[in-house]
Formats: C-alpha cells, sequence, structure tokens
C-alpha cells in the first residue's frame, strides 16, 4: 500500500508542477482571447469612438444642436460644417453628435429590459420543465412575427413616442434571449456537476444562482452584443417610419427621414444618419463575433 | 452479522416513451425492474454489466437523483422513498456519489477549493470560510492532492487527478455510504490502479460503504465482497465475490466471465460469445430477458420470468435452470 502511497503524491506533485504560472482566471483569459482579433479590436474602436462623439456631444460639437440660421440652409459638406446643414441651417455633425445619445440610449434600455426578462423567462422555462411549454409558446408567438412588424404593432397599442419605441424594441427582442438562456440551461441542467451539487442537497435557488448563471453569462454577453446593434438598427427604422424619436429630436432615423424629402438637392441630410447607424450595427456585431470567439475556447 | 446499512427491495425505476399523435404515454421504459438487495456497513456491491442495463440508474434512484416510480430503499431502516425534502437534504450528508466522468463532473468555471468547500458551507460543516478551508485543505491531502490545488481550475488538472478531487467532494460531508458510478471506466488503466487504491484507503480509515458500478469485472473483482450482475435492468445473479468467481450460475454471468482476458497465453479456455445484441428495453423479450442470447435457453424461458433462488446461502440467480420446478436435471 505504501508503495500505492507514493505513485499518488508523485502524481499530485507532477500535476502542480507550473508553480510560477498563477491560476489563470477565466475572465482574464477572455482578454487574451479577444485582443488578438482583429475584427473585435476594429469594432470595438468603431463604437468607442460613437460613444465618445455622442457622450461629449456637449462639449466637442462645432455648433449648438439647436440653433438655426436661415441664411445657412442646404450648406453642402464644407470646412465650417464638415458634414453639411439640414433646412433649417442647422449643424448636422452637432445634430448627429447628439443623435447617437438618443440611438444608443434606445439600444442599451432595450437590450437591457430584453437581457433581464429573457434571461429570467429562459432559466424558468429551462430549469422547471413543467412551466416550459406554456412560456415557450408564447415566445413562439412572439417569434412568428417579424420584429420590426411586431414592434410597429405594440406601438399601435402604446401610442408614438421613444419610450414606447424602446419598449416595443425590448420586446420583440425578448425571445431570442429566453430561447439562447433555455438551451444552455437545458444542456446545463444534464451535466454531471449540476447532478453533483443536486447530490450534496444543495437547493434549487443556490444552483440556479451560482452554478447555472454564470454558465449562461457567456452567452448572453455575445447576444447582447449583437442585439444591441439590431436594436439600434430597429429603433432607427421606427424612428424613421415617425413612431419613435419625434422632430425636431436628433435622432438618427428621424434625421434619416427628414433627409429623404431633401435627397435630390441635399444627400448628405440622410447619408450620413445612415452611415452612423451602419457604422454602429457594424460595429457591435464585429464586437460580437469576436466576444464569441473569445467566450468559446472550443472555436480556438 | 455486521448490520444492514441499506435495504433495497424490489425497486423500479421506469421512463415513460411519448409517441404516437396525441404525444400521450404509450410504453414505459423499465431502465430498473425489480432490483433488491442488502447491503451491509463497510462492505462493497460491485454492480456489473453490459452499457444500458440500468446499473446507473439504479445508483442515481436509491440517491434519489431519479425518482423510483415502485419498490423500496431503507437506510438504516428509515424508507428513503417516501422522505420529504427536509429529510432528503440530511440525508445527502449520508449518501453521496462519485461520477464517471471527471471532465463532466467537475464546473469547469469554479475554483477546485470552492468545488469541495460548497459541500461543506450546504450542510453547515465548520464554523467559518477559515474553518473551512483547512478542512478543505486536509481533503485534498486524503485523496493525494497538493494544497496549490486549492485555487486551481478543474481544467488545469489529469483525469485521474480530477476524479481525486470528485471523491474529495464526496467525503467532505463525511459520509457512511458512497455510490461509485464507474469511477475508473474513464480512466487509463495505470491510473485506475491508483483510484481504486484510494477507494480501498478511504474505505479503511473512514468504514465507508460503497456501491461500486462498473463494467469492468476485473475491477469489480478487486475492490468488492458482494457482486451483483445486471441484465436489461434485473438483477440475474447476486453473490459473494468469492462465490461468484468460482461458480458463475446464470448463463449471462458464465458469458462475461469468460470474457476477462486471462493474461496466460498457456491457459486456452472456452469463450462463450453472445449474439444479438441487448434488446429494447422498452420493448424486452417476454419471459427472461435473457433468453433471445441464452445457450442454455428452454422453452419455459421465452414464456416465464424466472423467479429469485437461493442456490447456496448469499447466491442468488435468477434463472430457470436451477428453479426444481422448472428443471429436473438440477
Amino acid at each position: 500500500m505504501s508503495q500505492v502511497v507514493t505513485e499518488s503524491k508523485t502524481e499530485g506533485l507532477v500535476g502542480n508542477m507550473p508553480e510560477a504560472a498563477k491560476p489563470k482566471s477565466y475572465w482574464s483569459l477572455v482578454w487574451r482571447r479577444l485582443k488578438r482579433n482583429k475584427g473585435a479590436i476594429i469594432g470595438a474602436a468603431i463604437l468607442l469612438f460613437f460613444i465618445i462623439a455622442s457622450v461629449g456631444a456637449p462639449i466637442l460639437s462645432p455648433y449648438p444642436m439647436e440653433e438655426m440660421k436661415m441664411e445657412n440652409r442646404f450648406i453642402a459638406p464644407s470646412a465650417d460644417h464638415w458634414l453639411g446643414t439640414d433646412e433649417f441651417g442647422r449643424d448636422i455633425l452637432s445634430r448627429m453628435m447628439y443623435g447617437g445619445r438618443v440611438s444608443l440610449m434606445m439600444g442599451l434600455v432595450a437590450v437591457s429590459i430584453a437581457g433581464i426578462v429573457g434571461v429570467f423567462l429562459g432559466v424558468i422555462s429551462g430549469y422547471y420543465r413543467k412551466l416550459d411549454i406554456y412560456i415557450m409558446q408564447c415566445m413562439d408567438i412572439l417569434l412568428a412575427f417579424p420584429s420590426l412588424l411586431l414592434a410597429i404593432a405594440i406601438i399601435a397599442v402604446l401610442g408614438v413616442g421613444l419610450t414606447n419605441a424602446m419598449i416595443a424594441v425590448a420586446i420583440s427582442v425578448i425571445p431570442s434571449y429566453v430561447r439562447v438562456v433555455r438551451g444552455t440551461v437545458l444542456s446545463l441542467r444534464e451535466k454531471e456537476y449540476i447532478e453533483a451539487v443536486k447530490a450534496l442537497g444543495v437547493s434549487d435557488f443556490k444552483i440556479i444562482l451560482k452554478h447555472i448563471l454564470p454558465n449562461v453569462l457567456s452567452p448572453v454577453i455575445v447576444l447582447s452584443t449583437l442585439q444591441f446593434g439590431t436594436s439600434i438598427l430597429a429603433a432607427a427604422s421606427l424612428s424613421f417610419l415617425g413612431l419613435g424619436a419625434q422632430p425636431p429630436a436628433p435622432e438618427w432615423g428621424a434625421m434619416a427621414y427628414v433627409g429623404k424629402s431633401f435627397l435630390l438637392n441635399a444627400w448628405w441630410m440622410s447619408l450620413f444618419p445612415g452611415l452612423a447607424i451602419m457604422l454602429v450595427v457594424l460595429g457591435f456585431n464585429m464586437l460580437g463575433d469576436g466576444l464569441r470567439d473569445a467566450l468559446d475556447p472550443r472555436l480556438k | 452479522m455486521k448490520n444492514a446499512l441499506l435495504e433495497v427491495a424490489d425497486l423500479k425505476t421506469y421512463f415513460p416513451v411519448k409517441g404516437g399523435l396525441l404525444k400521450n404515454t404509450k410504453e414505459y421504459l423499465k431502465a430498473v425492474d425489480g432490483i433488491s438487495f442488502t447491503l451491509e456497513e463497510g462492505d462493497t456491491l460491485g454492480l456489473v454489466g453490459e452499457s444500458g442495463c440500468g446499473k446507473s440508474t439504479t445508483g442515481r434512484s436509491i440517491l434519489r437523483l431519479i425518482e423510483p416510480t415502485e419498490g423500496s430503499v431503507k437506510y438504516r431502516g428509515a424508507e428513503v422513498t417516501s422522505m420529504g425534502k427536509k429529510e432528503l437534504r440530511k440525508l445527502r450528508k449520508e449518501m453521496q456519489i462519485v461520477f464517471q466522468d471527471p471532465y463532466a463532473s467537475l464546473n469547469p468555471r469554479k475554483q477546485v477549493g470552492s468545488i469541495i468547500e460548497e459541500a461543506l458551507s450546504t450542510h453547515g460543516i465548520g464554523r467559518d470560510s477559515n474553518e473551512r478551508k483547512g478542512m478543505v485543505l486536509d481533503l485534498l491531502e486524503k485523496v493525494g492532492l497538493n494544497a496549490t490545488a486549492y485555487e486551481r481550475y478543474p481544467h488545469e488538472f489529469s483525469g485521474g487527478q480530477r476524479q481525486r478531487i470528485g471523491i474529495a467532494r464526496a467525503i467532505a460531508v463525511n459520509p457512511s455510504l458512497i455510490i461509485a458510478d464507474e469511477p475508473v471506466s474513464a480512466l487509463d488503466v495505470s491510473i485506475q490502479a491508483q483510484i481504486l487504491n484510494l477507494f480501498q484507503d478511504l474505505q479503511d480509515s473512514m468504514g465507508l460503504t460503497y456501491i461500486f458500478i462498473a463494467h469492468d469485472l476485473s475491477v469489480v473483482k478487486h475492490i468488492s465482497d458482494k457482486i451483483g450482475v445486471m441484465y436489461l435492468g434485473r438483477m440475474v445473479e447476486l453473490a459473494s465475490k468469492d462465490d461468484l468467481f468460482a461458480r458463475p450460475s446464470h448463463p449471462y454471468t458464465q458469458a462475461l466471465m469468460s470474457a476477462v482476458p486471462v493474461p496466460d497465453p498457456t491457459i486456452k479456455k472456452e469463450r462463450i460469445i453472445l449474439t444479438g445484441d441487448v434488446p429494447n428495453p422498452s420493448n424486452p423479450p417476454t419471459g427472461c430477458t435473457f433468453h433471445p442470447r441464452c445457450r442454455s435457453c428452454m422453452e419455459i424461458c421465452a414464456e416465464i420470468a424466472p423467479k429469485p433462488v437461493e442456490i447456496s446461502p448469499g447466491h442468488v440467480v435468477s434463472c430457470h435452470l436451477y428453479d426444481p420446478e422448472y428443471n429436473c436435471a438440477t
């Protein structure tokens, strides 16, 4: 027996050899992988640019947002007005910087609402299988509608406006969260380590809180990044249709909508807000793709 | 005579199989179909059988990780199957499980220390986290791991080491019974021996009782006092280790025995090769479930399921060959 003991001790020692390498936490590994992904860094840089421009709008914007000068109407992009002016002589760049605040805020609020509600419903649906069918059938009904159409229908009920647009976008995004979270929970609850914790007598609540939720986190982060872009696009679409932010509020979608009437003689009015939407959505998608690769070591 | 720690009587676990247009329950998959045995304190019962024969389901049903359909499980005289949530939580301290796959049984996001500590804190063992940390370090040493394992993550360990962590978690609450669900079948042979020895050392030092599930007869022979051979959810033969290896009686056991390799090329032995596959447990053969593959099959086997017959003290076989009512030859 003594021989066996020595053997096992050796195994223990050999396995713990790399003494110098400190145990790496999960998130520091993720950060390292993310840094190596060029697409994710470009995406993050684009987003950072827009965030700084929007947050710093009061300091950075070259003109006051509301300043109207009739003599400056429809100026093409020039040294004075980099992105031109609109039909009231307002500086487009300044308005876009303020508009970014609205767009980003809409994305943030919609994703937060959808994320919290979606994770809650998804965990319940995946863990307590008896409720599963009811929750999932509601979600399937929501999923059956194209999301923009669903958002329009919700606004038709709630009324036009920025807050209602956020709620409408959030509701249309919830089902995708529920699906992703439920699927993850379904595969997690069959894992042996969850069974092991159950065998230890840990309560359901603690199992969900300490073992399920941390493992659900990474798919939710990835989904949130991607949904951020989708939400901003949906919110801008609603504003473009006149259902979200109302003029004169400087929202990108609304600005593109106003510019549509002057498209032939002032193309810059619609083009630049549209480009901003496109770049932000692209940035979120690139970052989201990178995050997915970084959070899922199997793809490495 | 030692005290009976665990008495299992006619344990059945059926899984409903849904089918048809309306998704109504059409039939049941009889994963465990009437298992009975008694396990004395400090003993080891080995459960062997092909994959899919219900060994693991038996283990999980005893722990109520899967709810058994019928039958009784008595732990120190207390009925387990009817326990409420509170009693069950207390029971969890007494019965633990070690899993087959050491790669799946440890949460990859948690440090080894907190994986083991969770067992302690759940049952309120140890006054504060400092005391618990000391206990975890003791446990790590007990299973032959270095103290530096405490703040490492499971992926930093080999299969054998992970299994040691799983064992440390199981013994943390100081249980009396450990159900080991194929704990060595995912490990390579040299590590298998180490883990088996660890199991035996712990049994000696902590007075543990094991139900040791395996599909490898030589592993079970090494560690068990009693061996139960399972086939399609039923126990076809139950005997002490020496009895079973000296006198394998059920045709299925004989076939299993003949498959164990003997490390001596000069010994020629007859290899009984079973034909066909394990039948579908949701639609098992009539009578004796083994009869389509049995080389001693009689007419009666296809009609009536054999009753357990005690052919010598403590040696129980479920086969018509040994039932004087049907077979005059014996």
